[in-house]
């Protein structure tokens, strides 16, 4: 078994050992010490990742492998990692980890949920190691229907309608997205010959102008609509909502860096002119969610809905960065993926958490809880500064390489978009400044005097988020260094 | 004609064989003790099915009436597995349900008929063995339709399904009568390459595709399907769903990419419009049912659009697609007829409002609920990803990307309507929930082993590959 397989297979195992477990704390013991196993793989995998480039070995995807799988067609279980790759990865196990402890104490069909969740991660740990765009395309499914049971059974609120309606719309995303991998599958053999879902391969042939303007924003759409282009980010806010915590940081966390990560890997690089040709239309669409979301966020009364337009928004700042089409642009938009990969996933925990003692998320009926809960009030505190950007956090430095990458274009269109982009900056300020002053820093209210602390399990879920958030905006070029030596090869291309 | 020749139809003899030896053994056991029957006619297919796993050459015989190739053969094995789990499922409704034990052998003859018919339809090379076929594999069912005499509903169905029957072979004989007027054989291998681009012949063509497309319930023929599934007893419905509905894809398959390869410019436009129409309506009717018979009638006429999608590509990816989808399908259907089937046996409910909090009485029901519903809907990785996957390929293979768009959209619609059922199965709770129950071994096993084979055949690709391999029969 190869290094980058078992982060597949491991989570198959676990889920394997977790249908024989019985009794909701070996559920629990079972789960985590599977993604114990996963995370340390991963630590183990940037190490490896690292030592490999050091002795020199300049191809663009290391660990590769390779084993046919439906000959007819040519379809391929083909994996390989890059340095973005690698952190992605990262970010999933950490995330998954943090969400096993944030969840250690669900109490409806534990076994189930945590089931679900660990098969949600194989589909995007998967997702994060294919080359071939059929496994990717699989893994990519698999990762979002157990989204549907998630929110659905143990979810809240308005959850039958909200599961329903983020997985009609992203698996309806997912079939214009086939659309698009069929075009490119059968126009990879121009010359004759058995056609290729390997992404590499494709990359060898130029694709006419043609066949890359038509398929460009079918991939387009379908890797955007998860990663909440406007507009069709709409199930986005009703699915977060309605999420139970370990979800919606999965989700906002991992889930939707796929989007990104896909129009990265496979849109932008196999059609270099296709991207070229729509640039434009997808820039204005990406700075309208950036500054819708962040619009949006400052309306909403539920803490999680804030949240989730805030993601919105956020997640529209990597499409802009990706769209710059240069290499610290790029760069940006990756640590970004990265950054409110940690971000949000942590201030959804502590969102949890909070309404786990005050039972309720809307913003005007909580007041000055840091005096209560000091623990959760400061990480409260110090996840939403992350979130706006406030350097020493890990957003700043990836806001700063978006916007710097965004600023090299001289021309109005590009100035106009950055200063917008720019901008949100300051409505992100406003919103998260107001929802802090207010349920953290407000007057006090008597009903909450009695909160129960901060949990072992709580405190660990968070504390593992945080040390990566101050590691990414301390160590910025560590990170920086891994993505620009990935980013070279994709850039070159168009 | 020496003995090997013979034992081409080594799959119909055995299987007449086996009807002669139910009936005796239906003559000589004793009225109360009826019920070993159902062993023996299982036990003797189960040997069946074996003997259908031998290798077999290929060929024909009677001149070309009757041939068998690779693909036929790998078609008959899966229909035998096919019919296998049906027949294990209905073993409870046939002890249980049925009140007239004395029925319970002829179940079996009736039911081994009507397979036989499927073979002779699988295998025809001439027109006239394909009509035989097809009237022995739907007049028995009819019968079976009408078993359960004390229902009014059972025996609506049955008027039903014999009437549109009737109906659909006097359009199909009209329009073999005009093939016949137009290329003067009815030979299969004749009639290759012969069809003239005329009215005439095309006209012989829709006609004949109109009397298939009543068997698969395409849109516009599909009117019979709901009531009659709805009606009819479930292993019946089931049958009706899965098998009959495969041997006539198969052939109207093996006809289309073939026998009327000079027509194809025609039948590809005919094909087009069917598929489009069969999904989009088979669709929106699914999409409000509340029965769940019903509900997989109707989504058994989308299946069809999307089956019949591939067709469009007449070649080997889009043969082998079909089967492998097909017999996708198969397993899929019979999973989920199998569960309401054991559901509506032990509490006689059958209405998706009752299967709220399924989950919680009885998972493991549930999850093989889940896991066909999956494989229909096209989720991986269950089977049915696979099978949808290279049904899309091999149309979008031949630049059909507009009607491969069609379908995503209509696989999204589709996977409203099932994952409906799973909210009510998983998301739901109920006050009066369905209580846990214990089906019989027969069930179990039937349907342990659709959920075995729904989780392997997809991923296990050595069996598309043999699939793909056996497909050669085309050659445009």
């Amino acid at each position: 078994m190869d290094i980058l397989s078992l982060f597949v297979t491991v989570p198959i195992l676990t889920v394997i050992v977790l249908m024989f477990a019985k009794g909701k704390k070996q559920y629990r013991v079972v789960a985590l010490v599977g993604f114990i196993i996963q995370t340390l793989m991963s630590f183990n995998l940037i190490y490896q990742y690292l030592h490999v480039r050091a002795l020199g070995d300049k191809s663009i995807m290391v660990f590769t492998k390779d084993l046919l799988w439906f000959a007819p067609m040519n379809i391929h279980y083909a994996i390989g990692v890059d340095g973005i790759s690698v952190l992605m990865i990262v970010l999933t196990s950490v995330i998954v980890l943090a969400g096993i402890f944030i969840s250690w104490d669900v109490d409806d069909l534990p076994k189930e949920f945590f089931i679900s969740l660990i098969v949600l991660a194989t589909g995007v740990f998967g997702f994060f190691i294919s080359v071939d765009l059929f496994t990717l395309f699989l893994f990519y499914e698999l990762a979002v229907i157990p989204m549907y049971l998630l929110i659905g059974i143990w979810g809240s609120g308005p959850r039958e309608y909200a599961s329903m309606k983020l997985t009609l719309m992203l698996m309806g995303a997912s079939a214009v997205l086939l659309i698009g991998i069929l075009g490119l599958y059968f126009h990879s053999a121009p010359n004759g010959g058995p056609h290729t879902f390997n992404i590499f391969e494709i990359a060898k042939l130029n694709l006419p102008v043609g066949v890359q303007r038509l398929f460009f924003p079918f991939i387009f759409v379908g890797f955007g609509t998860i990663s909440a282009l406007f507009p069709f980010h709409t199930w986005s806010p009703d699915g977060h909502s309605s999420a139970p915590t370990a979800v919606s940081m999965l989700h906002a966390g991992v889930l939707m860096k796929m989007g990104g990560y896909g129009i990265f890997r496979i849109a932008m690089y196999l059609m270099p002119q296709g991207t070229h040709f729509w640039t434009n239309f997808f820039l204005v669409l990406a700075i309208t969610g950036v500054v819708y979301g962040a619009f949006a966020a400052i309306k909403q009364t539920d803490l999680k809905y804030i949240n989730a337009y805030s993601s919105v928004s956020h997640l529209g700042l990597v499409l802009v960065g990706l769209l710059m089409i240069n290499q610290i642009a790029w760069k940006g938009a990756m640590l970004q993926t990265l950054s409110h990969g940690f971000t949000t996933a942590l201030l959804f925990a502590l969102i949890g958490v909070v309404y786990g003692r005050t039972h309720t998320r809307i913003i005007s009926k909580m007041s000055g809880l840091l005096v209560f809960i000091p623990v959760i009030g400061i990480l409260f505190v110090l996840a939403g500064l992350a979130n706006l950007g406030l350097p020493g956090f890990s957003g700043f430095v990836s806001e700063m390489n978006i916007f710097v990458g965004a600023f090299q274009h001289a021309d109005t269109f590009h100035r106009i978009i950055t200063i917008l982009a720019a901008s949100s900056i300051v409505i992100t300020a406003v919103y998260i400044l107001r929802v802090v002053g207010k349920i953290m820093m407000g007057p006090t209210m008597k009903e909450y005097a009695n909160l129960p602390g901060i949990t072992w399990y709580e405190k660990t879920g968070t504390y593992i988020l945080m040390i990566f958030i101050v590691l990414i905006g301390t160590l910025p070029f560590w990170f920086g260094n891994i993505l620009s030596d990935s980013i070279r090869p994709f850039i070159e291309r168009l | 004609m020496n003995w090997n020749q013979i034992l081409l139809m080594r799959n119909e003899i055995v299987l007449t064989l086996i009807i002669l030896l139910v009936l005796v053994s239906d003559l000589i056991v004793k009225d109360n003790r009826k019920k070993i029957i159902s062993n023996i006619a299982i036990g003797l297919f189960v040997i069946h099915m074996l003997i259908g796993f031998i290798p077999m050459p290929e060929g024909s015989l009677f001149g070309g009436m009757y041939r068998t190739n690779h693909l036929i053969f790998g078609f008959k094995i899966i229909l035998n597995v096919g019919v296998l789990l049906i027949l294990l499922q209905s073993a409870s409704w046939l002890h249980d349900k049925l009140q007239d034990t004395t029925k319970i052998g002829e179940f079996y003859i009736i039911l081994f008929s009507s397979l036989l018919g499927i073979y002779f339809m699988v295998s025809s090379g001439h027109f006239l063995i394909l009509y035989m076929g097809l009237e022995l594999s739907v007049l028995p069912i009819s019968a079976l339709a009408a078993y359960e005499v004390y229902n009014r509903k059972s025996s609506e169905a049955a008027i039903k399904l014999i009437l549109s029957a009737a109906i659909s072979s006097g359009v199909f004989l009209f329009g073999i009568s005009i093939l016949y007027a137009v290329s003067g054989s009815l030979y299969f291998d004749d009639i290759l390459g012969k069809l003239p681009i005329s009215y005439f012949s095309v006209m012989g063509l829709v006609f004949f595709f109109s009397g298939l497309a009543f068997k698969i319930s395409l849109v516009p023929f599909h009117l019979w399907t709901a009531d009659v599934y709805e009606g009819a007893p479930t292993p019946v419905s089931n049958y009706l769903s899965v098998i009959s509905k495969a041997g006539a894809v198969f052939i109207l398959m093996v006809l289309l990419f073939i026998t009327m390869n000079t027509l194809h410019d025609i039948w590809i436009y005919l094909v087009y419009g069917i598929t489009v129409l069969t999904m989009f309506i088979g669709n929106f009717f699914a999409l409000r049912q509340e029965n769940m018979k019903r509900f997989l009638a109707f989504s058994s006429v989308a299946q069809a659009g999307f089956i019949l999608m591939a067709m469009v590509s007449a070649n080997q990816a889009g043969v082998s697609s079909v089967v492998y989808f097909m017999a996708i399908y198969i397993f899929s259907n019979i999973g989920a007829f199998g569960v309401v089937e054991a559901i509506s046996m032990k509490t006689g409910k059958e209405n998706m409002k009752d299967y709220a909090g399924l989950y919680r009485t009885n998972p493991k029901l549930s999850l093989v609920l889940m896991l066909s519903l999956f494989s229909l809907a096209g989720i991986p990785p269950v089977a049915g990803f696979f099978g949808k996957f290279f049904l899309y390929t091999a149309a979008a293979g031949q630049g059909f990307y507009v009607l491969v768009f069609i379908a995503v959209v209509n696989v999204t619609i589709s996977l409203y309507y099932y994952l409906k059922v799973i909210r009510e199965a998983f998301l739901r709770t109920s006050d009066t929930p369905i209580a846990y129950f214990k089906s019989d071994n027969y069930m179990k096993v039937s349907l342990a082993i659709v959920a075995v084979i729904l989780l392997v055949i997809g991923l296990y690709s050595p069996f598309y590959d043999y699939i793909y391999s056996v497909s050669n029969i085309v050659n445009f």
